[in-house]
């Protein structure tokens, strides 16, 4: 059986996916809608977090303990993350509860209460999930690279600022919620065990009503990544490093894809061979490729002892730099290996199933067949990421660190 | 699905549950080893020597290993835990016997001097990256301290000592007791011939040597009791465990203990979440079960900012004494049925959820349990199962661990660590 994806869009611009699995008994529904922190208001920097816990505390005709115990009988799983441009509503299970569920979520995102007496109670989380960043050093250096690596506001953290947490009120989530909450430009996507014809009927039913929103963009300054160390009493050094890549939908996006996988796709990439196999500088290193719609870029890690952070810097860039002077073969052949498996083995997982398609759409406008794909894969060649390199050079890299001691970017 | 199972005249035993209409097949080496099976001076090793498993055989090195599950696109990694040692592959079909081929291999390692030397320092990182997450730390000096003499309690990561101290012979010698034939199953799930993969891990593995690889000391554990409070000053959040007695994997006890640990501490909907995160006081709040080889483990755990740490204790203390004395309701029950019942069909869609299920099942048990047998059995569970499971080991009978800045809680003084 080839692949079964259907898309439906309805008149006030909600998208609306599927893809029907054969062989599984869940489905899994993704919700993205345009309402990221990096619309976040200066002087509120944190209010789609805020929003993102207060929305589901009551809607429609249930209280906060009635939405949560509805959810809970359905079996569903479900987690609500702010990213930088998009709120992501995630949930997953049993498909024959998945209808059920998506009348619950109808009341979310179109008649949450948003009540006032949860508004402290959701404060006090929110602060001390900035402190506990405090206590995650790796992903702390993650927050402050990207903080000074991308342009406002693409740069501004989920998490938001204390200061600004604590001097929100009901009101303004209210607002906030009002001004980007809407269908144009939310996407509905589910996958597993589901019909097409009654789920394209109830999203009519729940949705079809939903009145059209002003279309709201971010507009980035203009780019001024700087590097920074930041001083902290920890064992390791943490080093995190960023530059300009391609974003998805580019020409290039499978070739600096390719990239990332050669320095940083299986235990034989390049990364972890040099800094961690042969020379046993860290634990955890890795290159990985992220994009927004209009920007690509490639991210560093490394975490290691302090007294040999410098060396590991040191690798960690050289081997960045060394890629434009040659991709074996071997290595494509490999990383076609693990693109297409990882590729083949998505379509048994009905939650990265509604990942993807959701992420095609944002992207792309349309759902990629799987033939696209395998082509664009098949289609990798040295020559091919090298031309890439080329265009694309590993230059302009934007480092922070975090420990006890500032490093110095290699010549 | 069709169930599979051979021995072979070594005392390696093959399972499978074959499923043709997979995409991918899994395969995974579990060995029944630890940090509990670990002497005093060898701490750290199993986790140590599982590190060294990729670092090559006589056949190939270090980096052959790296590139041969590379080149056929392998999902691959392995995990120690106080009791299992475990090596698995997922792959496209075609893949399956170069996956055998592979992680057969490795499991006979050349345990090379200058290999080892280089794969300490990456393991005094681990534990330098650990150092400086005290969700980690935090775990890791409740386990020590509830478990007590008990070999559970030994740390998988060792210390900065110990790993330091460790000698490539002592790692050779533990390798030599604990990797025997009788002491390890072959698990696979998904899309392959179940007589192709005996005959694959037939020809691999028919040579290896047997020993004898117990384990001596399973006894049960219900903690050394108490309230501990460990201090570390550049921490900003508290870490407060309550670590209690469970029944073992092999009893059947251990489903009304898992739905009873949900309806306590899931991370929606439960006591807790209702007492500590929804109105604020803990940023998280859980109680798990743990399932160990002889005794089990229900742990309760919520982090805090340490002001909050001491009030949030008596709200936690009150709950698991309300439930020890009252049980759960029946719509408690039927809410956390809901949910496992979700989270287990969902969790065997994928070839690499079933390997390790059958696998866990068949260590523990010697038992094989398909999807709808589990099911069954979660779905079977009573309030009087509850009751039975509260009456055997007592929610509230528990050995409390705080670690984090606060300098004493209920008036127990901190010990700087």
């Amino acid at each position: 059986m080839g692949q079964q994806v259907y898309q439906h869009v309805l008149p006030n611009g909600l998208v609306l996916l599927a893809e029907r699995m054969d062989h599984v008994r869940s489905a899994a529904m993704n919700f993205l809608v345009p309402a990221g922190c990096a619309f976040d208001p200066p002087g509120r920097l944190g209010t789609a977090t805020v929003l993102a816990d207060l929305i589901t505390r009551g809607a429609g005709d249930r209280d906060s303990r009635q939405l949560s115990l509805a959810l809970d009988n359905l079996g569903l799983d479900r987690d609500e993350s702010v990213g930088a441009l998009n709120m992501r509503f995630w949930g997953s299970t049993l498909a024959r509860n998945l209808p059920a569920g998506l009348e619950v979520y109808a009341d979310i995102l179109r008649r949450p209460r948003l009540p006032e007496e949860e508004l402290e109670p959701v404060q006090a989380l929110a602060l001390q999930d900035i402190q506990g960043l405090e206590d995650s050093p790796q992903q702390k250096v993650m927050v402050e690279l990207r903080r000074r690596y991308y342009p406002h506001p693409l740069n501004q953290d989920r998490r938001g600022r204390a200061e600004d947490i604590e001097g929100l009120t009901a009101e303004d989530v209210r607002r906030q919620y009002r001004r980007l909450f809407r269908p144009n430009g939310a996407i509905l996507s589910v996958a597993g065990a589901v019909e097409w014809e009654p789920l394209k009927a109830q999203v009519e039913r729940l949705f079809g009503d939903w009145a059209k929103g002003e279309e709201l963009a971010v507009t980035p300054a203009a780019p001024a990544p700087r590097s920074e160390h930041l001083h902290k009493d920890t064992t390791q050094t943490q080093i995190a490093l960023a530059y300009p890549s391609v974003p998805l939908g580019h020409a290039d996006y499978y070739a600096a894809r390719a990239a990332a996988s050669v320095l940083s796709g299986g235990m034989s990439s390049r990364l972890f061979t040099e800094v961690r196999e042969k020379r046993g500088l860290c634990y955890s290193v890795y290159a990985s490729h992220e994009t927004f719609k209009d920007r690509g870029t490639m991210i560093a890690y490394a975490g290691t002892r302090a007294e040999r952070a410098q060396e590991t810097l040191d690798v960690t860039v050289g081997e960045l730099r060394r890629l434009a002077d040659g991709v074996t073969d071997d290595e494509v052949d490999r990383v076609k290996a693990g693109l297409k498996s990882s590729l083949i083995m998505q379509e048994e997982s009905t939650s990265a199933r509604a990942g993807a398609i959701a992420t095609d759409w944002y992207y792309l406008g349309r759902v990629r067949p799987f033939e696209e794909i395998q082509a664009a894969i098949d289609g990798l060649t040295p020559a091919g990421v090298l031309a890439h390199l080329g265009r694309h050079p590993v230059r302009g890299m934007t480092l922070v660190t975090l420990g006890p001691d500032p490093l110095a970017m290699p010549e | 699905m069709p169930f599979h199972t051979h021995t072979l005249p070594n005392g390696l035993r093959v399972i499978a549950e074959t499923s043709p209409s997979a995409r991918s097949a899994a395969l995974g080496f579990f060995v029944r080893t630890g940090s509990r099976d670990e002497t005093g001076p060898e701490s750290g090793v199993s986790h140590f020597l599982e590190h060294m498993l990729f670092k090559g055989t006589p056949r190939r090195t270090a980096l052959d290993v790296n590139l041969d599950f590379d080149r056929i696109g392998a999902s691959y990694n392995a995990y120690t835990s106080e009791e299992n040692t475990v090596y698995y592959a997922a792959v496209l079909p075609e893949y399956l016997p170069k996956a055998v081929d592979i992680l057969a291999d490795i499991l006979r390692p050349s345990l090379r001097q200058e290999d080892f030397d280089t794969e300490k320092q990456v393991i005094l990182e681990e534990i330098g990256m650990y150092d400086d997450q005290p969700g980690w730390a935090a775990s890791d000096h409740a386990r020590r301290i509830y478990y007590g003499p008990h070999p559970l309690g030994h740390s998988v990561l060792g210390s900065k000592e110990s790993i330091t101290a460790l000698a490539r012979d002592q790692m050779h010698g533990y390798f030599s007791r604990r990797y025997s034939p009788t002491n390890i199953v072959v698990s696979a799930a998904g899309n392959l011939d179940f007589e192709h993969l005996v005959k694959l891990v037939s020809e691999a593995c028919g040579g290896w040597e047997r020993v004898e690889a117990g384990r001596p000391e399973r006894s049960e554990w219900a903690g050394v009791g108490g309230l501990h409070v460990l201090t570390r000053e550049k921490v900003q959040q508290e870490h407060v465990m309550l670590l209690a007695g469970g029944p073992p994997a092999d009893s059947p006890l251990r489903y009304a203990a898992d739905t009873l640990a949900l309806a306590v501490g899931d991370d929606s909907g439960s006591r807790l979440y209702w007492a500590l995160v929804d109105p604020g006081l803990a940023e998280s709040a859980d109680c798990s079960f743990y399932e160990n080889d002889g005794s089990g483990c229900v742990y309760t755990s919520y982090s805090c900012e340490p002001d909050e740490a001491e009030g949030n204790l008596a709200v936690v203390r009150k709950v698991l004494a309300e439930v020890q004395r009252d049980g759960i309701t029946e719509a408690e029950l039927r809410q956390a049925k809901s949910k496992i019942l979700s989270r287990v069909v969902r969790g065997s869609e994928r070839p690499m959820g079933r390997m390790q299920a059958i696998a866990a099942a068949w260590t523990y048990t010697g038992e094989y349990r398909d999807v709808d047998t589990e099911l069954a059995r979660f779905d079977a569970v009573s309030l009087a199962d509850v009751r039975a499971f509260l009456d055997r080991y007592p929610l509230d009978r528990h050995t409390t661990i705080a670690f984090g800045p606060a300098q004493s809680l209920d008036d127990v003084e901190g010990k700087v660590v």
